[in-house]
């Protein structure tokens, strides 16, 4: 836009303020609970400065959890955490790797019934987890994968949407890309790796990003699948910790533990920003 | 190098036949361009030789080998693509040894190739850079030495000059011509730019719609076309076709003028045929020398030396060739004779040459 309208534009940037304060208040306040001692959070109104305790609570969390009657014994954080590292991890990992190999032989191969198979991909889109949450609990208990990391990853893993943004990219990439590599005597495989894997990493990067929010926030399949603590994740923890009473719990250090469950998303946003933004918007040839 | 051979080639594109049958044995080094128009088949043929379209019918040879089951990488060619098919995420020298490292030759030969193809294409400076960096110019060169460092026995070109602009073009289209003449290597390239045809061939396939119209020196498709449509498609401008009915040794054009047909055709039954003459070979008539017919000129283009003088014989468009000092304009009327000796009869239904 060239045209300049100052009007227009302060609206627009009070819009924008607006929201911010609406999706960061809540941020904040969460901050500002987890820097307070029991104590100090108790009074009303609810102290809007922080507190000194920040740095006890978060490590309280991080090692201890926080201690409460009536749910069996505190989980610390940092075992949810890894917990929640190793599902977002591996579901983004492996939505990542199978969406390409299955974009590749989508687009690179001719094979029997191969609108058939990409219309079927296609079609999972409709059914998330919520919808088939059943049946695949089910398979999950037969082949006794309860309670383990297998059985929370691997039933996340297939990914529509990654194999769809991915044939999307591979069918703009020139076809004399292609037959300059076979006349250069690269195989099939060859080629994935060496031309079409680089090629493709600004979108790995975006959708590294997508899918490890999208492990990360996993609530319901976790929820059934991981009944022994070992096995939580933080944002299941979390949520079990709300629901117990209200009056024998430590506030501050539940929330020390919500912090600490937005930073690693925060962090890979943070880190991998400038990639996924490129992957999303341009596409590089 | 090699020798290369194609016998009765065709192909189908489902029940559509794109190419109807091209013979052809192209000798050890020779340089031989394909040209024809848009859609015409060049592609296809070429990419049949490489191997990256399957023969429908016929047999391609390359050297002593019959290569039409063989996987492109084994028939030891190189191509060089109209859009450079640069691997865009790797540099200069990763694009130029990248086959060379599929191979898994030694670092050190990959090296001496490399510095070898860098140095004749002049490419040193760039070995670092990725292909968004380069030039146009630049990464036609780096497209030719990753086949040039293949040291491949046959070179396939499929206009690779066409996205540079004419300047460079021109330029690359000797440097290409120099690189054979060093190298030696067997090569056939396509065009549809008639002048790179006439300028690097040793042999023309003229293509005409999935056949090969005519086959042969530029000297010879130029002045002998084998049918009217190689006589309209090479040579700018164009040869004139004019109809004409033989008799007795004679042409007669449809506004009676007369012409006395030389040696060589003064034995064509007599019947309609069309008279194909170049541009070039119609003079101004000299005084004393009975004019044969006079042009009433519509326009004149003057190029520098020469000028086209654009007007009709008997009712048909033709050009004419002169030299801009003879000094016609829109609206002469200039008094011509015809060269004779240049003039073919081509058969009105078939337009084939009548020798
Ligand atoms: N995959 C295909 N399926 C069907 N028809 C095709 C296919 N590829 C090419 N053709 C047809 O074959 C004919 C020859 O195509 P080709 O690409 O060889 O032409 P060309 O002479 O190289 O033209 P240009 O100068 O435009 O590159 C064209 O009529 C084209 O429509
Ligand atoms: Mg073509």
């Amino acid at each position: 836009m060239i045209e300049r309208r100052p009007i227009a534009d302060m609206i627009g940037h009070l819009i924008l303020l607006a929201a911010i304060f609406i999706v960061a208040f809540p941020i904040y306040l969460a901050v500002i609970a987890a820097s307070h001692t029991i104590e100090g959070l108790s009074q009303a109104p609810m102290p809007l400065l922080p507190g000194a305790e920040l740095l006890t609570n978060t490590a309280k969390a991080l090692f201890d959890g926080p201690q409460m009657v009536g749910v069996s014994g505190a989980t610390p954080a940092i075992v949810l955490l890894g917990n929640s590292m190793i599902m977002a991890i591996s579901i983004a990992v492996g939505k990542i790797v199978i969406s390409l190999l299955s974009a590749f032989a989508i687009v690179y191969f001719r094979f029997p019934l191969r609108n058939f198979f990409f219309w079927m991909i296609f079609i999972t889109l409709m059914l998330p987890v919520e919808v088939r949450i059943i049946p695949t609990y089910k398979i999950v208990a037969d082949l006794g994968l309860l309670d383990t990391y297998t059985g929370l990853v691997l039933p996340l893993i297939a990914s529509a949407t990654a194999t769809f943004l991915f044939r999307q990219f591979f069918m703009t990439v020139p076809d004399e890309l292609v037959e300059a590599a076979r006349i250069d005597g690269a195989g099939p495989m060859r080629f994935f790796w060496d031309v079409l894997v680089p090629l493709s990493r600004t979108s790995i990067a975006a959708m590294f990003v997508i899918q490890f929010i999208y492990g990360w926030n996993q609530y319901l399949w976790p929820l059934l699948i991981a009944s022994d603590y070992q096995y939580q994740t933080i944002v299941l923890a979390i949520g079990r910790l709300i629901r117990a009473p209200d009056a024998f719990y430590e506030w501050p250090v539940i929330m020390g533990m919500a912090v600490l469950a937005l930073l690693p998303p925060v962090a890979v946003v943070l880190l991998m920003q400038r990639w996924f933004v490129k992957g999303l918007v341009e596409t590089e040839k | 190098m090699a020798k290369v051979s194609l016998q009765g080639v065709k192909k189908n594109y489902g029940s559509i036949r794109v190419i109807h049958g091209v013979d052809i044995e192209i000798k050890d080094g020779e340089f031989i361009v394909i040209v024809g128009p848009s859609g015409c088949g060049k592609s296809t043929l070429l990419r049949m030789i490489a191997g990256l379209e399957a023969i429908t019918e016929g047999s391609i040879g390359i050297g002593d080998r019959v290569v039409n089951d063989i996987e492109p990488r084994d028939r030891d060619i190189a191509m060089v693509f109209q859009n450079y098919a640069l691997y865009p995420h790797m540099s200069v020298f990763e694009n130029i040894s990248y086959g060379l490292r599929i191979r898994g030759m030694s670092k050190a030969d990959i090296q001496k190739r490399v510095d070898r193809a860098a140095d004749i294409l002049q490419l040193q400076p760039y070995l670092q850079r990725r292909p968004r960096e380069l030039s146009g110019g630049q990464r036609q060169r780096v497209a030719m030495g990753r086949a040039i460092v293949r040291e491949p026995s046959v070179f396939l070109f499929d206009e690779p000059l066409s996205n540079l602009d004419a300047k460079l073009r021109v330029q690359m289209r000797l440097e290409i011509k120099r690189l054979h003449q060093q190298l030696g290597v067997t090569s056939i390239y396509v065009t549809h730019d008639q002048v790179e045809a006439m300028t690097l061939a040793d042999r023309l396939i003229v293509m005409n719609q999935g056949r090969a119209e005519q086959i042969g020196s530029p000297a010879e498709v130029y002045s002998n076309p084998a049918t009217t449509y190689v006589g309209g498609f090479i040579g700018s401008p164009p040869m004139n076709f004019v109809p004409c009915k033989v008799e007795a040794g004679q042409a007669v054009l449809d506004d009676g003028t007369s012409l006395a047909l030389p040696e060589r055709l003064r034995g064509t039954p007599a019947g309609a045929y069309i008279l194909g003459i170049r541009p070039e070979n119609m003079h101004v008539a000299q005084p004393g020398q009975g004019a044969q017919f006079t042009l009433a000129v519509d326009v004149a283009e003057e190029l520098g030396a020469d000028t086209l003088l654009h007007g009709k014989i008997a009712g048909t468009d033709v050009v004419v060739r002169l030299p801009s000092t003879a000094g016609f304009h829109d609206n002469s009327r200039p008094s011509l004779v015809a060269d004779m000796a240049q003039v073919h009869l081509y058969d009105r239904e078939s337009g084939r040459n009548i020798h």
